[in-house]
Formats: C-alpha cells, structure tokens, sequence
C-alpha cells in the first residue's frame, strides 16, 4: 500500500455519486430535527384536517349523509362519517405539502442551498431530503387523523393486505405532493407566497368525491371532479378502508401519483441551479 | 515560490442585455489575501459566485485550485469554501447542530466530526453559545458561525463576500482577525468589500472592480500611488515665519488664496491659516529633510501634520468618474 500525504482534502468528485444516498440521510435527519425542533408546523397539519373532519361530521354530517344514496336518514351522520374519512386522508397529505415549501423556500433565501451547491453536494440528494421527510410526516399525521376518526366511530374494514395497501398508497401520494411543494418552495419569490401556494392542493379534494358524491353537482364541475386526480385517489382509499368497489380507481391513483412526481422532480431540478444563487 | 491559487482570464457574464462582468482578468497567489473592491453593483459577487461554481461564466478560462471552474465543478468544490453576503446558516438548529450538519456533508466521519466542531466553536468564540438556537445569535455570531461552517473542511481556497457588512467596529476586528489567522495557516483568501479600510487592512493585492471591469489591480501601497496628493503640512507662530519658510522650501510655493490640499504640483500656503503646505511623496525620511531645513535657518514650525493618500482617494478617483456613461458614481459614495 502506497501512503499519500495529501494537504487537500479527498477530491469528491471522483466519489460523488457514492455519497448521495449519504448526504440524502444527513438532509433527512436535518428535516426530522427542524420537525422535533418546531413542532408547530407538523402539529398544524394534524389539527387542521381534525377540525375540518369534527366540522363536517358534527355540523354537516346530518344533513350531508342523509342525502347520500341509499342511507337512512337516520343514520346519516355515522354514514356521512364514513364517507368522508378518505377524503379527510387526502386533504391531510395534500396539508403536509404547506410545511414542504416553506422550509425549501427558507432555505433558498437563506442561502444555505447554495452553500450546499459550493459543497458537491447533489440536488437529488438536497431534494430527496425533504421529500422523504415530508413523506414520513405525512404517513404520521395520516395515522393520527385516522385514530381521531376511529375514536369518534370510523370503523375500517380492511383486511392487514389492504392496510398495507393503503399506507403505501399514502407514501406514494405524500411523495407525489412533496415533490410539487419543493417546486412551489423554489419558484415562490418569498417565503409568504410559498406557504400559500400549497393551500391549492388542499382545496383540490373538496372539487371531486371526496365531501360529496360529483354526481350531485353541476355538470362543468362535475366534469372536473371525475378527471382530477384526487376522486380516484379518495375512491381508492375508499376501496381499501370500507370495501367498496375500485374498479380502475386504484390504477389510475397510482398513475397520478408517478405523473406528479415526475412533474415535480423535474420542474424542481431545472430551477434549483438558477433559483439557488440570487443574480 | 508562489503558486497560483485563483486564475481567471477574459471572464465575462452578462444577465440578458446587462454585461455584468467584462473581460475580468485576475490572478490570486496561494496563501494571499486578494480584496476585490469595488461600488455595489460592480460585479464582486458575481465574479465570486462564478469562482465558487455558483454562477456559469458566458466566457473566459477559470481555474481555482488547479481545477478548471467549469469543467472540473466538483473538484473546485472539494478545495473551497463561501461565505456569502447572506448568512448561509440554518435558522432552527443550533450553532453546533449546523457544524455537525456541514461535518456530516463533508463526510468527515463521526469521530473527527466531533473533534473538529469542538475545534471551530472554541476558535470562533462560539462555545457557550453552542447549544442555543440561532434566534438568540447577534449578527457577529451568525457570521462567525457562517465562516466556521465554510472552514469544516479546511478548504485551500476561501471566498469572503462581504464579510463584515452589517456589523459592528468590534465584530469587524474579530473577523479581521480570524481572516489573517486563516492566511498564517497558509489559506488563500479572496474578498468582495466595499470598504476601503478593510482592503488595506487585510488584503496583499488589492484589484478595484467598476463597471464589471477591473480598473485598477496592485499592492495598496501601489495603488496609494496612482493617487498623487501626498504632502505635509507645517503650521507657523507668524507670518514672517511663513514667508521665510515658503521662500526656503519651495520656490514656486504660490501666493494666495488657494486653500491647502488642492496643491497637486507644489506648495500652497495658507496665509490667515499660517500653514504652508509642501508635496511629498512621503516617508520618513522626507518629513526629516523638510524639518531639518527649517530648523537650520531657525524657523520654529508649530505643527506639522502628514497627509499621504489613502484608499479613498483611490478608490473615488478611479471609480468616481461614471457618471455620464453609466450612473455607477452616486453608488461609489455609499456608506
């Protein structure tokens, strides 16, 4: 074995494709402590989609599940419950995304991206941190929301197959999200515009099936609803919770998700050079 | 021997229509001090973004370290480190968290990770503050934080954007410090300011950046001397005395109103201030041939002051004249 004695450090770039998965858990753990560190982002995105769930239920939930088709009106709130759990699900994914671009965003004017773009370190591996982070936050306030639901009466009857199912559906959606909120934290001029932009994700479930059934309204709308990515995502995890038919429901989720994760991959790594260093 | 640490050659950057950088040819020496001074606008940061591997040059030939800046990117950035004009901290960990977070990035391992944060903290004068979350930092400790999270790895090559923009006389000493610390230890600096004071204190070679171009490039004491203005000036008891020491020292030491300093090409005499003021190219040696002169023709001299140019002088002298072509002037006055 020969002994160099080198005064400069190691040349990463020979390595550098080595060291992305490295540097992808470094930026991972760095997201867990800001989420340990500030708690209050992540707890938002739990309280908001419960109250919303508590609201429809308890103020709505009467009158809405009395009109869907073929409950007993006497039943309607249990019946309307049960209807809007996926949808509740879907808008607490698609609420995870506001933390997501924020944080990018900070970290576009804080400079910090570019001090990691002056250290070799790949985008994909800055990138990945936050998606893979956002995804676990996503899953845990998914899991949360969900006991709430069980505790005020919610009962799934998925096998442990579709429960598996189901979690990786939400990975899969989370991710998909994380990557359109990295785009949205880039693009975004200042921090501001980018914890607002993501709130359109969240308003995107109630347009489709996910609060009540499209068929109940007007016809453009309905139009939208039926293609809109979220109706077969709701009626997927409809699907797998309370084993009502999928159809091609489930395919098409899926598809939606590895759509918008591309689109969000993409957009994102053709502007995090440019968007990272202020002219 | 000297070797070459930053070379750049016929760099140019334009944003659209905006020529940013024009024709910059630039050299720095491993182990110097390098300031690049220049009016906001100039182009510093720019040329500094490029250098870092930031911002893609349009054209021009660019090593740093001996790796070419654009086909080597990654190379460059195993060598360097920036500190920029913006702190590049992360605001919700703790000073300590973010060294461990750039340790971790450099892949240092955990046990010289551990050991090297320990050292950073201990010279940045940051180790009580250690723990504490960022929020609680003044803004001399985020850029003392900021410049030792560039040094984890002990890069050769450090980029200092305006490092001491914003803070206070006692901070700017502190990063003074740190920066000649950093060049006894053999790193090469190069520095963006603004800041005439902070070029001659710091830097081996100054180059001043207008317009995207560089107007002028040499030792301080080089550039001191583009500039004339030089002189000393003697105060006297009375006007006889003047008048005999205007008539020894220089013959052509004019009569009349002209106040003081705008002698360029000779003496000038203040006759209701009784001071007479005599070009010199400065040095000790010439105040002594000047004293001595008056004193062995018996002229008592009340006060003698010595004006020699400074880096203002310099700097509004090559920048200052813009304002015509392109409006950089009123920018040269900031501050």
């Amino acid at each position: 074995m020969t002994t160099i004695t080198a005064q400069r450090p190691p040349m990463q770039g020979t390595h550098h494709q080595s060291y992305v998965v490295t540097d992808a858990i470094t930026m991972l753990r760095r997201n867990l402590l800001h989420m340990i560190r500030y708690p209050g982002l992540s707890v938002f995105t739990i309280v908001g989609p419960v109250v919303i769930l508590l609201m429809f239920v308890f103020v709505f939930g009467g009158t809405l599940g009395a009109g869907l088709p073929g409950v007993d009106p006497a039943g309607g709130r249990e019946a309307y419950l049960a209807y809007v759990m996926p949808g509740i699900l879907a808008i607490t994914i698609a609420g995870t995304a506001g933390g997501t671009a924020t944080t990018v965003s900070m970290d576009m004017t804080e400079g910090i991206t570019a001090r990691f773009r002056t250290m070799a370190i790949s985008r994909a591996a800055v990138l990945a941190g936050h998606v893979l982070g956002n995804t676990i936050q996503a899953i845990i306030a998914v899991a949360l929301v969900l006991g709430v639901g069980v505790l005020i009466g919610f009962r799934p009857t998925a096998t442990p197959i579709e429960w598996l199912a189901t979690f990786g559906l939400i990975a899969l959606i989370a991710c998909a999200i994380t990557w359109i909120a990295v785009g949205m934290g880039m693009q975004a001029k200042s921090v501001e515009t980018a914890s607002n932009l993501p709130l359109l994700l969240v308003l995107l479930p109630f347009l489709g099936s996910g609060f009540v059934p499209t068929d109940s309204m007007p016809a453009g709308l309905q139009w939208f609803a039926e293609y809109q990515p979220f109706t077969p995502i709701v009626e997927t995890f409809r699907g797998l919770l309370l084993g009502t038919p999928l159809g091609w429901n489930a395919v098409l989720a899926v598809a939606w998700c590895v759509v918008i994760t591309v689109i969000g991959y993409v957009w994102s790594m053709v502007i995090y050079e440019r968007k990272s260093v202020r002219p | 021997m000297t070797t070459t640490a930053i070379a750049v050659q016929g760099l140019r950057k334009s944003y659209g229509t905006k020529t940013v950088l024009d024709d910059v040819d630039l050299t720095v020496n491993a182990g110097t001090v390098t300031a690049l001074l220049g009016p906001n606008g100039a182009g510093k940061t720019t040329t500094v973004h490029i250098l870092s591997t930031l911002v893609r040059p349009d054209a021009g030939t660019l090593t740093v370290a001996g790796c070419d800046v654009v086909r080597d990117p990654d190379g460059v950035r195993a060598a360097i480190g920036l500190t920029g004009q913006f702190s590049a901290v992360d605001g919700l960990l703790t000073g300590e968290e973010n060294l461990l977070l750039m340790a971790r990035l450099r892949h240092l391992g955990a046990k010289r990770s551990k050991t090297r944060v320990a050292e950073l903290l201990e010279q940045f004068d940051l180790v009580e503050a250690a723990r504490k979350p960022l929020a609680t930092y003044s803004g001399g400790m985020r850029r003392r934080l900021d410049l030792a999270m560039t040094l984890v790895a002990t890069p050769s090559v450090i980029f200092l954007d305006e490092p001491t923009t914003g803070l206070d006389p006692r901070s700017r000493h502190t990063m003074w410090d740190i920066v000649r610390g950093l060049v006894l230890e053999g790193t090469t600096v190069l520095l963006t300011t603004q800041h005439l004071e902070e070029a001659d204190q710091l830097a081996d070679h100054i180059a001043v950046l207008d317009g995207g171009r560089i107007v002028a490039d040499g030792t301080p004491d080089e550039l001191k001397r583009l500039v004339p203005g030089g002189h000393i000036r003697l105060r006297f008891a009375d006007a006889a005395a003047l008048d005999a020491a205007a008539g020894l020292l220089d013959g052509s030491a004019r009569d009349g109103s002209a106040r003081d300093g705008s002698a360029r090409d000779g003496s000038a005499r203040d006759n209701a201030g009784l001071t007479l003021t005599v070009p010199s190219a400065g040095g000790v040696g010439a105040l002594r041939s000047v004293l001595d002169r008056l004193d062995a023709a018996h002229l008592e001299v009340d006060d003698v002051s010595i004006h020699t140019p400074d880096l203002d002088d310099v700097f509004f002298a090559l920048t200052g004249t813009k304002d015509q072509s392109g409006g950089v002037d009123t920018k040269g006055t900031e501050s």
